[in-house]
């Protein structure tokens, strides 16, 4: 490796970097703004300035920028050079120069970039008299609060949002000093990744809006490592606690899954934590159908009572825990447990499960599938289902380009030259869905398929790659784009509800017959995978089946699931029927809790601790932020009480979350792995805790003194590694333990380079989570039997759609996600809306047998014969299954929602009305 | 020899001075301005509250005894939702009005704050807020602030020029 010379001490560098990432590799401070390490350099903020010195005698040496001088053998430079420094600093203060007076009410005050070069450049007078420049602000929707004037014009978000998470309608405008960056028009910004905006702009134009509304500083957030909790991607979070409400969720880095960014649902969906629909006692139902609160112990005698020598069954839930999941199952006997899937989900995922650790290909992680060189997509919205893999696919196209620059010898980081060389080159990419998906614009080819037949494209694929001749020439393009490729990745998943297309996708990847192919899929939710695994041996019972035994049984204990979601409204009335005892535990409110005897109030993922299973067969450690409220408990501790109450034998041994974790892993070998996913409980990093406040925790002596003077003690955690306290060290410890990003002289999240390895690599922890299943590269044993549906005149297919906001259960109570959301929908074709006399936003009423909706219409640009798409998970699509045939009808008596209004219209429409009515415009 | 003698005479000396003590709280010692004894909340010079929640008196606070919980008006601008100090905890150093970046919290030079009940020492925002600008009688934070409030709209703040059409070609 190359030694170069930085004040005269010798470093050695790795071939290809630039300057500034071997200054930051070697710990030296060099400021920066609009260098990103995924994002690469442009050299537009001339912040990094150095001294570069031609050879040993030169001592004047040049000026040159860090980020965009490639590093080369006995180089010499200097950061400490009278020159150079006088240059940042100089920088610095321009940038000052029209730098509004707002750090004091600035969401990005403590944690802001801008502040730390700063101060690390020593600028501190204002020399210039002359007036500052100011800017309009835009509204951006609920997510994003805009405030323009403390730009500084370094590019970051326009390059982020446009170039890296290919977003189109947020940009750079105007020229010279009157730049502004922002929407044409005022908006809801469209990218499902506005939310990293908040952590790329090194100052405080971008900040997160429902933050701001509770907002608290960086240094009083109390915060833990988390996994989240929207799909299955398991990217790690942050999220941090203060006053006892969970105010902001913050991307955790993590090199192998989602490293610097998150989606919108990840950070801005866990606003339901403060609902008022949270439970906080537990409760049992009067005759009248209210509940009563009564104390934690009273709830798990009456349990007992009713449990203890009785026929008793459970339900668990994909999005609780594996040890929640395996103490339920243990409580009640295999036998009588269900998953929680639907019945339909149970199969998809039974099977996605046996693939898995079948298939000649490899389950991607998102750090693999952005190295994919070519890829096949077959009937999934990638985007709104596994959003942050949709982020990864969107940087997979971008390979061509890299390959091209390094034929020409250009480093990969040098940005706007790979973009300039590579114009609209990009790796090839196949989207095989029955409409329009968020990846389209990036995709080489689209096709428009009914399910039946993706997955008979699939098989086509399959048959091409294995040599046969088919007739589909577009299969056979794609067969041919695979084959070339170094890397070729195929994604698939379950959002389609239809088995032919997995089993096709599996087909694809095992007949390439690749060491390097990828098979990914998208699943939907956090524990999907983990839960699929612990009943992969068939053991189990499935909601139908427990339905129909519902008469014979005498309690019946609900994880952590609206089972009303789950499977049609008769047949979960009938498993809910009045005989048997519910009993169910959970955080928020819904249909299933008020059908349930006695409710026992979960803690939630930022209140307890559990391991999940990610979409990649990788198992994480979630932390709680804070120690549950009022008489809420961590389900795996209510059960673990239940056991003890009831007298379980194996159960009543264990004694704390580590027991059940060595417990688990022993039970099933394909937990084997689960024991090494983070430290134990008696894990000490130079002999503390890892402390879950900053070192500069303000209040401790006044934030409870309103209720009562006496402090009381911290809370004490028994369970995890972590404290809640501020003594102990966040450095260098396990990377599934690090609680947030802190360094001296960088209070912003870019002191994240400080926990690397090295630039963009692993954290100094190594790497967080375990792989629990990888594949046996046998192949797949699958049918490849299609039974193909015929529709009568009129009927139509029902297709669903995932959305990244309001599909999902938990996210779609908050606020900001809600509004996003909007109503649940219908979509369809240009034709079929013609052919119906409806437009956009009319109503259409869908028939499913007996079932009718009356739902909005949405109109797609390419929809499969046949097809018509719903939004899944909707209050207003309950009951419509997918794959279902169904007659469409305008709805004659549909009320038209009036035009949305954003704030600015508002503002401006409330003028108006006070200026005496409309006439005056 | 010398040393000891020269003791007794400066000790003989101080027989005839003046009595420093006095008959508190018959008489009250003369306190400067700037003393530093309780705190208060002060207003602006148009009587709005100054404080405007940045959270650096909580975090400069070296016995942590500042709380305070960041809210906003309508217009955008921020003020404490509740802001509460325990006295009991106060060592009075005046790095909370050292860091305060709108002259919103003052201490005074009022030291006589004794109770039987410690948790009447908690003081919250009502008992902290005065009616007036103490020792800083001109200075508005949101006049210099970049950020558009309700009397006050882009462009409008000291040395602020007015706001950027980016629509204009003109240089």
């Amino acid at each position: 490796m190359p030694m170069i010379y930085v004040d005269g001490q010798e470093i050695e560098v790795v071939q290809g970097e630039n300057i500034l990432e071997a200054c930051l590799n070697a710990g030296l401070d060099l400021p920066y703004f609009c260098w990103h390490p995924a994002m690469g350099s442009i050299g537009s903020c001339r912040q990094c300035a150095v001294i570069q010195y031609q050879n040993e005698e030169d001592t004047s040496g040049r000026i040159v920028m860090g980020c965009m001088t490639p590093v080369s053998e006995g180089a010499r430079f200097s950061l400490k050079a009278e020159k150079a420094t006088e240059f940042r600093e100089a920088v610095v203060e321009s940038l000052m120069l029209n730098h509004p007076h707002d750090c004091p009410v600035c969401a990005e005050g403590g944690e802001c970039h801008l502040q730390d070069m700063t101060v690390m450049v020593g600028h501190r007078d204002r020399r210039y008299t002359g007036k500052k420049n100011t800017y309009r602000n835009q509204y951006l929707g609920p997510l994003i609060h805009h405030e323009m004037n403390r730009c500084i014009a370094c590019y970051r978000c326009e390059r982020y949002y446009r170039d890296y998470a290919g977003g189109k309608d947020l940009g750079a405008q105007a020229s010279h000093d009157h730049l502004y960056f922002g929407r044409h028009e005022e908006g809801v910004l469209e990218s499902e990744f506005s939310g990293n905006l908040v952590e790329v702009c090194p100052t405080g134009v971008f900040t997160d809006k429902p933050f701001l509304k509770q907002y608290s500083r960086k240094w009083d957030l109390q915060s833990a490592p988390s996994i989240c909790q929207g799909c299955a991607v398991g990217c790690n979070i942050a999220p941090g606690e203060r006053y006892g409400k969970v105010k902001r969720v913050h991307n955790r880095y993590n090199n192998e899954v989602n490293g610097y960014f998150i989606c919108d649902r990840g950070r801005f969906g866990s606003g339901y934590l403060n609902s008022d629909l949270r439970l906080d006692y537990a409760g049992i139902k009067n005759p009248d159908g209210s509940f009563f609160a009564v104390h934690q112990q009273q709830a798990l005698d009456t349990a007992a009572g009713w449990m203890v020598g009785k026929k008793v069954a459970a339900i668990g839930s994909p999005r609780a825990s594996i040890e929640a999941n395996y103490l339920l199952r243990e409580l009640v006997g295999a036998k009588n447990f269900a998953a929680g899937f639907s019945d339909q989900e149970a199969d998809l995922m039974g099977s996605i499960a046996n693939i898995l650790q079948a298939t000649k290909a490899i389950n991607p992680s998102i750090k693999q599938i952005e190295s994919a060189d070519a890829v096949l997509i077959l009937g999934e919205d990638v985007t709104n289902t596994a959003p942050r893999v949709a982020l990864a696919l969107r940087q997979s196209v971008r390979n061509k380009a890299f390959e091209l620059a390094e034929q020409m010898g250009l480093p990969s980081w040098q940005d706007a030259a790979v973009r300039n060389l590579a114009q609209d080159q990009r790796s090839p990419m196949t989207i095989v869905s029955a409409m329009d998906t968020r990846l389209d614009d990036v995709a080489s080819t689209c096709v428009s398929l009914a399910p039946d037949d993706i997955a008979a494209f699939g098989y086509a694929v399959a048959a091409a790659l294995a040599g046969e001749s088919t007739d589909n020439a577009q299969a056979d393009a794609t067969a041919q784009m695979l084959k070339a490729a170094k890397n070729p990745l195929i994604v698939s998943g379950s959002s389609m509800a239809h088995q032919g297309v997995i089993n096709s996708a599996v087909a694809v990847a095992d007949a390439l017959d690749k060491a390097t192919s990828m098979l990914s899929f998208c699943i939907p939710e956090c524990n999907s995978l983990g839960l699929a695994l612990m009943v992969a041996d068939g053991s189990g019972s499935s909601l139908s089946g427990l339905a129909k035994r519902a008469s014979k049984l005498d309690a019946l204990i609900i994880l952590e699931n609206d089972v009303y979601r789950r499977g049609d409204k008769s047949q979960i009335d009938q498993l809910l029927a009045s005989g048997t005892k519910v009993i169910t535990l959970d955080m928020v409110e819904n249909s299933t809790l008020d059908q349930s005897d006695l409710v026992m109030a979960a803690a939630s993922y930022a209140e307890s601790q559990g391991t999940l299973v990610s979409s990649e067969g990788r198992a994480q450690r979630f932390y709680p932020v804070h120690s549950p409220a009022a008489e809420r408990l961590p389900s795996w501790q209510w059960l673990l009480r239940l056991a003890s109450v009831t007298g379980h034998k194996k159960l009543s041994n264990l004694q704390n979350f580590d027991q059940i974790v060595a417990a688990c892993a022993v039970s099933n070998p394909l937990f084997a792995g689960l024991v090494d996913v983070a430290p134990l409980n008696s894990f000490r990093d130079r002999g503390s805790k890892i402390p879950r406040q900053t070192h500069r925790y303000s209040g401790r002596t006044a934030m409870n003194s309103g209720v009562s003077v006496h402090e009381p003690q911290q809370p004490k955690d028994h369970e995890s590694p972590l404290s809640y306290s501020m003594e102990g060290l966040n450095r260098d410890q396990p990377s599934s333990l690090m609680p947030f990003v802190w360094s001296p002289g960088w209070n912003s999240n870019q002191s994240l380079q400080k926990f690397q390895s090295e630039v963009d690599g692993p954290l100094k922890g190594g790497p967080s989570g375990v792989r629990l299943i990888s594949s046996s590269l046998q192949g797949a044993d699958i049918s490849r039997q299609i039974d193909k549906v015929t529709l009568k005149a009129h009927q139509w297919h029902l297709v669903p759609m995932q959305q990244i906001h309001g599909s999902d259960e938990l996210s779609a109570h908050t606020d900001e996600i809600a509004e996003l959301a909007g109503r649940g929908f219908i979509a369809i074709g240009q034709k079929v809306a013609e052919k119906l006399a409806v437009t956009e936003g009319d109503g259409l009423l869908v028939k499913q047998g007996e079932i009718e909706c009356s739902l909005e219409v949405r109109i797609l640009s390419r929809v499969a014969k046949n097809c018509i798409g719903y939004s899944v998970g909707y209050l207003e699509t309950q009951g419509l299954t997918a794959g279902s045939l169904v007659t469409l009808e305008a709805d004659k008596s549909w009320q038209r929602s009036g035009p949305e209004m954003i704030a600015s219209d508002k503002a401006a429409f409330e003028q108006v009305i006070s200026d005496g009515g409309a006439s005056n415009v | 020899m010398l040393s000891e003698l020269r003791t007794m005479w400066e000790v003989l000396k101080h027989t005839f001075t003046k009595a420093e003590t006095v008959q508190y709280p018959e008489e009250m010692p003369y306190l400067a301005p700037r003393y530093r004894g309780r705190i208060v909340l002060t207003r602006d010079p148009d009587g709005e509250e100054r404080c405007v929640a940045c959270n650096l008196c909580a975090a400069v606070c070296p016995v942590d005894c500042i709380a305070l919980q960041k809210d906003t008006r309508e217009d955008g601008t921020w003020y404490p939702e509740f802001f509460r100090i325990n006295f009991s905890r106060c060592i009075m150093c005046g790095m909370c009005e050292e860091a305060c970046p709108t002259y919103a919290i003052q201490l005074t030079p009022d030291f006589e704050m004794c109770e039987y009940d410690r948790q009447n020492m908690v003081y919250e925002k009502e008992h902290l807020l005065i009616d007036g600008v103490g020792k800083y009688p001109d200075y508005n934070f949101y006049r210099v602030s970049g950020m558009k409030t309700a009397t006050k709209d882009k462009g409008e703040a000291l040395n602020e020029a007015r706001p950027i059409d980016t629509k204009s070609l003109l240089p």
